[in-house]
């Protein structure tokens, strides 16, 4: 054997590991990915938080307390008083003198001026607000870091120019602001919903009483510090927490004049029958079901990246996620097969995490809700299809889930499920598509994925919901209208239409 | 003096196209400004509901795909048809007691009102539509788009001008309605039926019913194919409203009312009555090479 022999043989031994990506992707482990924890050092929260009422915190009347946990850990992070009758009824109280003292006879422009800095101070403080983010609600760091909080703070920029502006929004009417505004937020996203809710308010002149979901309060807190920061005058904002009592005493307070909500379809046709017969107005943006179609002449690597983004964005905790996938028959089975080697790359683990794909299932609560629906696909005769990924052992965490083989009829079709779980139909025609989208009660989003710019306008046109996302999913914008068709809700958020569910014309 | 003897019109019902009668063979007294009978109307029943909202889902579609000048054009014709009527219709709100000059006046405003949303029908999507300037490479724009099928309550006063008040904005935004006609003055509704009939108007985009207002409430506002209730009753009684609201909740139907009081009003004519029946779709498109 000769010398040159030998070294070759000794070089065939050594396994094969490549230096950067292939194009075919490797899944044998190659590419483990180190920890990549975000400091959370710099970030201050107190032990127990009361409530924020005509610019102070004050301990709760009945002086109870809950526990917000950290769903990656299942550990106490701080505590939130339980706001009964008597302290929504200050907080309205103090939102009412705000709003006939200070808030309504106030220049606009200087209106303006204070939204403004709130919008400033999100962003001076932008990382520590995305840390609490994911500490308190599981989301990925990422997503809190790089969607949540800048939005939030691009949110309050985009109405603060609008407070002096109102004249021009509604031709041949004049816009005075309602009065208070009650506003009841969800956990999926807490912050932005809060810069949802209060920024368009403010910028018309109303005042709030907002009350964050139970299990993420804590950033809507802090965000009552920038309140004082901001030297907002006293009772402009109002932010009371609790669970859905809390939220019932808002809705049915005599002296609000508007009521915002986003939440479940099922506590928004609540909330709609309680306010029957009543002057209130009123906003709901409900659940969804969003269809994700894919046509056959679609570019299908990037339709994958949407796919994903659809349905694993925030662990599928999104109202608007594309969690019906109907992709055209000829494409099916490439789809599904690169679908799948695509989960299996999903980092499934610590928030906080930079390189974490997927963090925590909010709670315990939704944690078994949807693995209840995992139970009733499979029993419904659905595939189930799972990422085979690591998951922690402590905390509320969810495999990414793929169902085929499933009919329109089924639960896990038509029912929300609020997690990182996508079904799978399949279509032949243009007009297929479109019917099975469009067939649920829901109409909030959807996609649209094709090379072709006239296919997307013609089915965009015929798909009834809110938002249509056309080789894209999950984007948001400040001057972007929100919002849903049949009953994923009523009425707008963002961009000047946003403007109208707090105005009155005149 | 002729002896000749007047044929009298049966007063139907208006859906679909065609003019049938109440699938429930129910009547009710209709009296003229005397107390004198008039005519027998129709006291529609849930069933006529019920294939008057399929007539209405059936015909959106196609009118909502129609261009918008050719739904302004549609209106415009439904305005002129009203105009050559013009005697016709006078004479009938004369019969039910009111003076030449009110009831000329009434059939005028109708026949405006009809001409101001024609002019609307390709215009509220420029007012009302937005291109939005989001951060990322898109060209995302707003649009109003139809809700769908609306049900209607027409004014009880002022039997024609009322009714057109409310129909016009409703259609020329690319829905379609069910309309129950005045209760107490219904035979106008019936007549104006005549005039859309002949006016180019897609059969099912209009449609009209006599009845109770107590009795058709319930179907009218539980129905789940429908997506919104349009009503003007200044002085609805709190329960019947609270009723209303609460049906909606079903399918969260779109509640919209209206309590004008004066309908030759400026307040009862502006684009916020079209977008009131409009959804806001926005559209995210991709911009690149």
């Amino acid at each position: 054997m000769s010398e040159d022999s030998k070294q070759a043989e000794a070089v065939e031994e050594k396994p094969y590991k490549p230096t950067s990506p292939s194009t075919k992707l490797n899944f044998d482990g190659f590419w483990d990915y180190d920890d990549a924890p975000q400091s959370a050092d710099h970030v201050e929260y107190k032990d127990q938080y009361e409530l924020f009422i005509g610019g102070e915190f004050v301990a709760p009347e009945k002086d109870r307390y809950f526990d917000s946990l950290n769903p990656a850990t299942e550990e106490k992070l701080t505590s939130f008083g339980e706001a009964t009758q008597q302290d929504i009824d200050k907080a309205v109280k103090s939102a009412r003198k705000a709003f006939d003292k200070s808030w309504s006879t106030l220049e606009p422009k200087e209106r303006g001026k204070y939204i403004f800095r709130l919008a400033r101070l999100i962003q001076e403080r932008a990382r520590e607000f995305a840390v609490l983010e994911s500490m308190d609600g599981g989301k990925p760091i990422r997503e809190s870091r790089d969607v949540d909080v800048p939005l939030a703070a691009a949110h309050f920029f985009y109405y603060a120019g609008w407070a002096d502006k109102l004249d021009y929004a509604f031709p041949g009417k004049k816009a005075k602001p309602l009065g208070v505004a009650g506003q009841i937020i969800p956990w999926n996203f807490p912050l932005l919903m809060l810069a949802w809710k209060i920024a368009p308010a403010l910028a018309t002149g109303n005042t709030v009483v907002l009350k964050p979901a139970e299990t993420t309060s804590l950033t809507a807190l802090k965000f009552a510090e920038l309140c004082q920061d901001a030297g907002l005058p006293d009772g402009v904002v109002n932010i009371v927490t609790g669970a859905g009592q809390t939220g019932s005493a808002i809705v049915n307070h005599d002296d609000i004049d508007k009521i915002a909500f986003t939440g479940s379809t099922e506590v928004g046709k609540i909330i709609k029958k309680s306010l029957a017969g009543t002057d209130k107005r009123y906003t709901l943006e409900l659940g969804g079901k969003g269809p994700n179609i894919i046509f056959e002449d679609a570019p299908l690597d990037q339709a994958v990246e949407g796919i994903v983004n659809a349905i694993f964005f925030n662990q599928g905790h999104v109202c608007c996620a594309g969690s019906r996938l109907f992709v055209q028959e000829g494409i099916a089975d490439t789809v599904v097969q690169k679908l799948r080697d695509r989960m299996e790359t999903l980092i499934v683990g610590d928030p906080l995490d930079k390189n974490t794909d997927i963090g925590a299932i909010n709670s315990e609560q939704q944690y078994n809700k949807i693995n209840e629906y995992l139970e009733i696909g499979v029993n419904e005769g659905a595939e189930m299809y799972q990422s085979s990924c690591k998951i922690p052992e402590t905390g509320y965490f969810c495999r990414p889930t793929l169902f085929t083989n499933v009919g329109q009829s089924n639960r896990i079709v038509q029912e929300e499920i609020f997690g990182p779980v996508l079904t799978v139909q399949t279509f032949r025609t243009a007009e297929e598509g479109i019917e099975k989208a469009n067939n649920t009660p829901y109409g909030l989003a959807g996609g649209v994925w094709t090379d072709k710019g006239s296919k997307i306008f013609k089915t965009g046109s015929e798909i009834r919901n809110g938002v249509v996302w056309s080789n894209t999913y999950n984007k948001f914008d400040p001057t972007s209208p929100f919002g849903g068709y049949k009953e994923s809700g009523e009425g707008r958020e963002g961009g000047l239409q946003g403007l109208y569910p707090y105005v009155n014309l005149q | 003096m002729s002896d000749r003897i007047e044929v009298l019109k049966t007063y139907k019902t208006y859906a679909g196209g065609n003019f049938p009668r109440t699938e429930s063979g129910r009547y009710y007294k209709v009296y003229d400004g005397n107390d004198n009978i008039l005519a027998n109307a129709c006291q529609c029943s849930r069933k006529d509901l019920r294939d008057a909202v399929v007539a209405a889902r059936n015909a959106q579609k196609g009118w909502n795909g129609r261009s918008a000048y050719n739904r302004g054009q549609i209106l415009y014709r439904i305005a002129e048809m009203l105009e050559t009527r013009k005697a016709q219709f006078i004479e009938e709100l004369e019969t039910i007691g009111y003076k030449t000059k009110k009831a000329k006046a009434e059939v005028e405003a109708s026949i405006d009102r009809l001409i101001y949303y024609a002019g609307w029908s390709d215009k509220y999507q420029q007012v009302f539509g937005t291109i939005n300037p989001v951060s990322s490479s898109h060209f995302n724009f707003s649009m109003p788009e139809p809700m769908g099928v609306v049900n209607v309550w027409a004014p009880e006063e002022r039997p024609l001008l009322g009714l057109v008040s409310v129909m016009a904005p409703v259609i020329v935004g690319g829905n379609t309605c069910v309309i129950l006609a005045s209760e107490k003055y219904p035979l106008s509704a019936i007549s104006f039926a005549e005039v859309l009939n002949s006016s180019d108007v897609p059969g099912g985009v209009v449609n009209i019913l006599t009845g109770f207002r107590d009795e058709l409430l319930e179907h009218m506002t539980t129905h789940k194919d429908v997506n919104a209730f349009f009503y003007t009753d200044p002085n609805i009684v709190q329960e019947q409203r609270k009723q209303i609201d609460e049906n909606a909740t079903l399918n969260l139907k779109r509640v919209r009312r209206k309590p004008v009081e004066d309908w030759e009003s400026e307040e009862a004519q502006s684009p916020y009555y079209i977008t009131d029946f409009q959804e806001t779709k926005t559209t995210w498109h991709p911009v690149g090479l």
